[in-house]
């Protein structure tokens, strides 16, 4: 169990400082943004209690938030996503149910059903942050290009890192 | 009583949910105000170390562009320095100049060590801070025109607030004619900012320059923020809608110049003591 403890905070601190000191400056035609760093919530237990989900997405988001001076709209997004995630799983939930102690990686159910599970959350996390930052919906359709270009971006990041990393079945 | 707390638990993640999300809005809030959070942003020296090393390892990518820059700014400045030394030869002769007004504003070079120009509010972080004596408030410019003002300040660093922020305003003229207007960021275009209330019967043209006015005491007079590069009236607008195209190129921004203003106290507390007998 603890072995399993140190490998996410581990993972934590990879993807938080991949996220701040590289993909921060990697911006395709102006709109679309990586925030590969949400990958790392997505992959988190699928037993994990929410609330605990939360404190993990609230203090990502807002290390995150420090290095982007944004104070609090990463946190903001990440602790929604966190919140919708385990009803989210719920629905989602593969004929048999869930192994115990698995995660909804990649690896374990297949690149199929993880697009789907992936693609609303990273889209809700890009709703809310560049709705959030524009502060409103004066420009409504530039901001939804950048939702569109970014959410494309970032999932594609994300399976290429599920390809490179994946996460074994039973950690 | 019991049946309060037995509600209050078992809806414990929705109030959870509730109470950090209340948190992060007024942190967004209090982070939008002038002079928002001391400490959690990238002027704090962790961070601000993180990314002065990730800087220094990207200026290897733009050393060629910025030696160039350089030489040009060195020409420039000797340009100068040769006008100034014939004005000083004619001036010794006739009236003095008061030295306050020759000291009014002093600068103070900066390197970049953190920009961003792709968000809808953009700042960048500097490495000076206030060990230098820099202030909140203060201008930043650069050789080729202006580049915002400093926001916070810790020992070594400051965070500045591009003029690519949609929440930054900066008084300006239309140099040829000498019409006052407003340069704000419509957040779209790192390249454009949008030149504001200028009314329908002044003529602009493609081309024009636009300098900053020195109203606010921040700026100083007469620096240059870009060219009009495209004019639209609509029918029955009151003003113009300009496009200014940028003369310095905010993703290139190496090297910046923290612009001390000695009198603005002066100036403010004026203005303010005006405003107060008007009321």
């Amino acid at each position: 169990m603890s072995r399993v403890n140190i490998l996410q905070i581990v993972s934590f601190f990879i993807y938080l400082f991949y996220q701040v000191l590289i993909l921060k400056n990697i911006v395709l035609f102006h709109t679309a943004f990586c925030f590969l760093y949400v990958a790392y919530l997505l992959v988190l237990p699928v037993e994990s209690n929410q609330i605990t989900l939360m404190l993990i997405g609230f203090v990502l988001g807002f290390s995150v938030d420090v290095f982007y001076d944004s104070l609090g709209l990463h946190a903001l997004a990440c602790v929604l996503i966190m919140y919708a995630r385990n009803s989210w799983l719920n629905v989602l939930t593969p004929q048999g149910g869930y192994d115990s102690n698995s995660i909804p990686s990649m690896s374990m159910n297949g690149i199929q059903w993880f697009v789907v599970y992936a693609i609303p959350m990273v889209f809700l996390h890009h709703t809310i942050l560049f709705f959030t930052e524009a502060g409103g919906f004066d420009m409504f359709w530039f901001t939804m290009l950048k939702i569109m270009n970014s959410t494309l971006f970032t999932m594609l990041a994300i399976v290429i890192a599920q390809f490179l990393f994946p996460y074994r079945k039973r950690l | 009583m019991e049946r309060l707390f037995y509600f209050l638990y078992r809806y414990r993640a929705f109030f959870t949910f509730l109470a950090l999300e209340v948190f992060c809005s007024w942190l967004i809030i209090e982070n939008n105000q002038f002079q928002g959070a001391k400490f959690f942003n990238s002027s704090n020296s962790f961070v601000a170390g993180l990314n002065n090393f990730s800087q220094g390892v990207r200026e290897y990518f733009s050393l060629r562009e910025t030696n160039r820059l350089l030489a040009e700014e060195n020409a420039a400045l000797r340009n100068s320095l040769e006008q100034r030394s014939h004005i000083s030869l004619a001036d010794s002769l006739g009236q003095k100049i008061d030295s306050a007004l020759i000291k009014r504003f002093e600068f103070v070079s900066a390197k970049v060590v953190n920009n961003s120009v792709h968000r809808f509010t953009n700042f960048l972080t500097i490495d000076k801070g206030y060990s230098d004596s820099i202030k909140s408030g203060m201008a930043v410019i650069s050789s080729t025109g202006i580049v915002g003002k400093v926001k916070t300040v810790s020992k070594h660093y400051s965070v500045v607030t591009s003029l690519l922020n949609k929440d930054v305003m900066v008084s300006a003229i239309l140099k040829r004619t000498g019409h006052y207007g407003t340069i704000q960021w419509n957040g779209q275009d790192a390249d454009f900012v949008q030149f504001n209330f200028v009314p329908r019967h002044v003529n602009p043209k493609k081309g024009d320059t636009i300098v900053t006015s020195g109203f606010n005491a921040v700026f100083p007079r007469g620096l240059m923020i870009g060219t009009i590069d495209e004019v639209s009236l609509a029918d029955a607008a009151l003003f113009y809608d300009l496009n200014v195209k940028l003369s310095q190129d905010f993703r290139k921004l190496t090297y910046v110049e923290v612009v001390k203003s000695n009198l603005k106290m002066e100036q403010d507390s004026l203005e303010l003591s005006v405003e107060k007998m008007n009321r």
